[in-house]
């Protein structure tokens, strides 16, 4: 019990124990908190985006030091960070990229989870935390696009915003309620402001603590998928275990100065990216009577924008805007009830059978698809793969209670490999 | 099904050019250079002089410009502020009102601090030289790349008359396959000679283009130079960082 742990010991840090665990704390967290030795390169990109958020949230607090959240000034201000004040426009491409980067971590990190059952009992909830982590980072994401003020953040909003309009009976309302106006205006700029740099930090970094908290509450998983719990020495250590620090925390260094290399690469030489993390037409100020003549939200967005493209047609007298916003909703909440959709005896992917292997592969690449599509005007050719891939990313979830109960694994191992 | 199968994956390949903004107009390349001063220096000049009547660069000061192209304060007070309200410090502005410059020219002159950005240079560079003769245009001009500008072609002193004698849109002119460029005979003919040949006008406008290149993202030239330094400290961090993570990590098996 962290509670009676480390008392009365002398000195300073004993005087700080008999009122507060930090020790306790220290130990439970990472001197004794034991993880599995066979950590591989998808490990690394949890502390990574603890990383970026730590960058997207002093960034932004340096930021918000200079931003002018109106729309007369929301522009002009952004250009002043990037011109006037000294290395603002490193600060706000280390946030620009950083938002892109974050996406990019998560997706790996979220990938990884598919990949080795770290979903599966008993984590259902560190998943489930992970994925109100995701929804809270899209938000977040999306609010912030809405603040440099340009065309395509005013026209990305307007079209996400315009969303709400397809669902039946309240639509109308519910739009104009979130937009506070009846168009996208410098009040929607100023409540973005507000949940973006107050209520969704507070929001994301609660639920980062809890995501943790689940974690180290049943321990990591690994790539092999089995309990390392299982076998412990006499004093209670898993055999398979290694302590977190100084172990993992040095490991995990070398993979901050490897995402660093590449994270600081496009900040200094191409922090548009060739258009994907700043889009051209975002350099030319919100213009609510000027519309751009190609809409596609940031890269990140683009596989559940292309899922909404995709539903062309009406079905059960629903029509095809409102059921597409029904699919690119279900296609999130779907990944919530993940952890009781998969029946298999085992974990993690090494020891699936081959139609799981197969589904993830298919799953993935048809993600990938769809957000290259999301980026795309549409076409009758692009939008018949995106329905394909839009058919095969669910597929890979409501077929998963069949496939993975009824097809054979392999054994797992008593400990873990290398 | 094959067929079906092609057309999809061929569905996708338009994908590289749209991030560049894609659309069906030819564009001349060029290749801003940050380093050459005198050709920005040349562009600021062109600048304040052609284009500063009618568009600002509002975002951008005398003063940064003065101190990123090498210019003394001197000479940047007495040949490039013309306005007296303007000061060395102050942000490139003009004296056009908006609401008077869409009356005169249907709209008004874009700021183009950002034009570069918004655009591509390559879209810039392009459209400075793609003014051709249009009598059915208020101006007497119309451009290749943006058909139906409001702007007249302002630089017709320096560059001349220029004809169009077929679409560079859709002519399939003879291209090098080694440079990409275009050899031969290009649409546009200078029927009647300004101060400048062809090639000097060519070697202006890359100048102009270069300015409003530098002007779109003036943090390039500190990024660029602060760039190796941090990435060489990254580097070693690195180094260190897996050396000392091999060396605690050598007892586990």
């Amino acid at each position: 019990m962290a509670g009676s742990r480390n008392k009365g010991n002398p000195g300073l840090m004993g005087w700080i124990d008999d009122r507060f665990p930090a020790t306790a704390m220290w130990e439970d967290h990472l001197s004794k908190y034991y993880a599995p030795k066979n950590f591989n390169f998808w490990y690394f990109f949890g502390s990574l985006a603890l990383l970026v958020l730590v960058n997207q949230i002093l960034t932004g607090i340096w930021l918000t030091m200079s931003f002018n959240p109106s729309a007369e000034g929301a522009f002009a201000s952004v250009e002043y960070i990037m011109r006037d004040v000294e290395y603002g426009w490193l600060l706000r491409y280390m946030h620009s990229t950083g938002a892109s980067a974050f996406f990019v971590v998560v997706y790996l990190h979220m990938f990884r989870g598919l990949m080795y059952g770290s979903y599966k009992a008993p984590r259902e909830l560190i998943w489930i935390f992970g994925m109100a982590i995701y929804l809270a980072l899209m938000a977040e994401a999306f609010m912030g696009y809405l603040l440099p003020w340009g065309q395509m953040s005013y026209w990305g909003a307007q079209v996400i915003i315009s969303l709400f309009t397809a669902i039946p009976v309240i639509g109308a309302d519910l739009a104009q309620w979130v937009r506070g106006d009846f168009l996208i205006s410098g009040i929607t700029l100023n409540r973005f402001f507000a949940l973006h740099v107050i209520a969704l930090p507070i929001v994301l970094l609660a639920l980062v603590v809890l995501h943790i908290i689940a974690l180290h509450e049943v321990g990591s998983n690994n790539p092999d998928g089995n309990d390392i719990k299982k076998y412990k020495d006499e004093n209670g250590i898993p055999l398979d275990g290694i302590p977190f620090h100084p172990y993992y925390t040095l490991k995990d260094i070398v993979g901050v100065a490897v995402f660093l290399f590449v994270f600081c690469a496009i900040i200094f030489y191409a922090p548009a990216m060739g258009g994907y993390f700043l889009e051209p037409p975002n350099f030319e100020p919100a213009n609510a009577l000027k519309t751009p003549a190609h809409i596609a939200p940031v890269w990140y967005f683009t596989p559940f924008y292309a899922m909404l493209r995709a539903i062309n047609f009406s079905l059960f007298g629903l029509d095809a805007k409102f059921l597409g916003v029904i699919v690119m909703g279900a296609a999130i909440a779907i990944l919530f009830v993940l952890p009781w959709l998969d029946k298999s005896p085992v974990r993690s992917m090494r020891y699936k059978g081959m139609i799981s292997k197969l589904f993830l592969v298919a799953f993935a690449i048809s993600f990938v698809i769809l957000g290259v599509l999301g980026a795309l005007p549409s076409t009758p050719g692009r939008t018949l793969l995106a329905q394909v891939t839009t058919a095969i990313y669910f597929l890979y979830f409501i077929l998963m209670p069949w496939y993975t109960k009824f097809e054979s694994t392999k054994p797992v191992p008593e400990r873990v490999t290398g | 099904m094959k067929k079906q199968l092609i057309a999809l994956i061929l569905a996708l390949i338009p994908f590289t050019a749209l991030a560049a903004g894609g659309g069906n107009v030819h564009l001349d390349k060029m290749e801003p250079d940050l380093y050459d001063k005198a050709s920005l220096q040349r562009g600021a000049q062109l600048f304040v002089n052609y284009c500063m009547g009618c568009h600002s660069a509002q975002f951008q000061r005398f003063a940064r410009t003065a101190e990123d192209l090498g210019i003394p304060q001197d000479v940047i007070e007495q040949n490039l502020i013309f306005s007296s309200s303007l000061k060395y410090n102050d942000q490139m502005r003009i004296a056009m009102e908006k609401e008077d410059a869409a009356v005169w020219f249907g709209a008004a002159p874009p700021d183009l601090s950002l034009e570069a950005r918004l655009r591509g240079t390559d879209w810039i560079y392009t459209y400075l030289r793609g003014f051709y003769v249009d009598e059915s245009r208020p101006w007497g001009v119309n451009n290749t790349v943006f058909p139906d500008v409001g702007m007249p072609n302002v630089l017709a002193s320096l560059q001349g008359v220029q004809e169009k004698v077929c679409d560079p849109n859709t002519h399939n002119a003879e291209v090098d396959p080694l440079t990409g460029k275009q050899v031969g005979d290009s649409c546009l003919k200078i029927t009647k000679e300004g101060s400048m040949s062809k090639v000097e006008f060519d070697r202006a406008m890359y100048d102009l283009t270069n300015f409003l290149a530098y002007v779109g993202e003036p943090s390039k030239l500190q990024s660029n130079a602060m760039a190796p330094w941090v990435l060489a400290f990254i580097v070693l961090l690195g180094i260190l960082a897996y050396l000392l993570k091999k060396e605690y990590w050598r007892d586990i098996h």
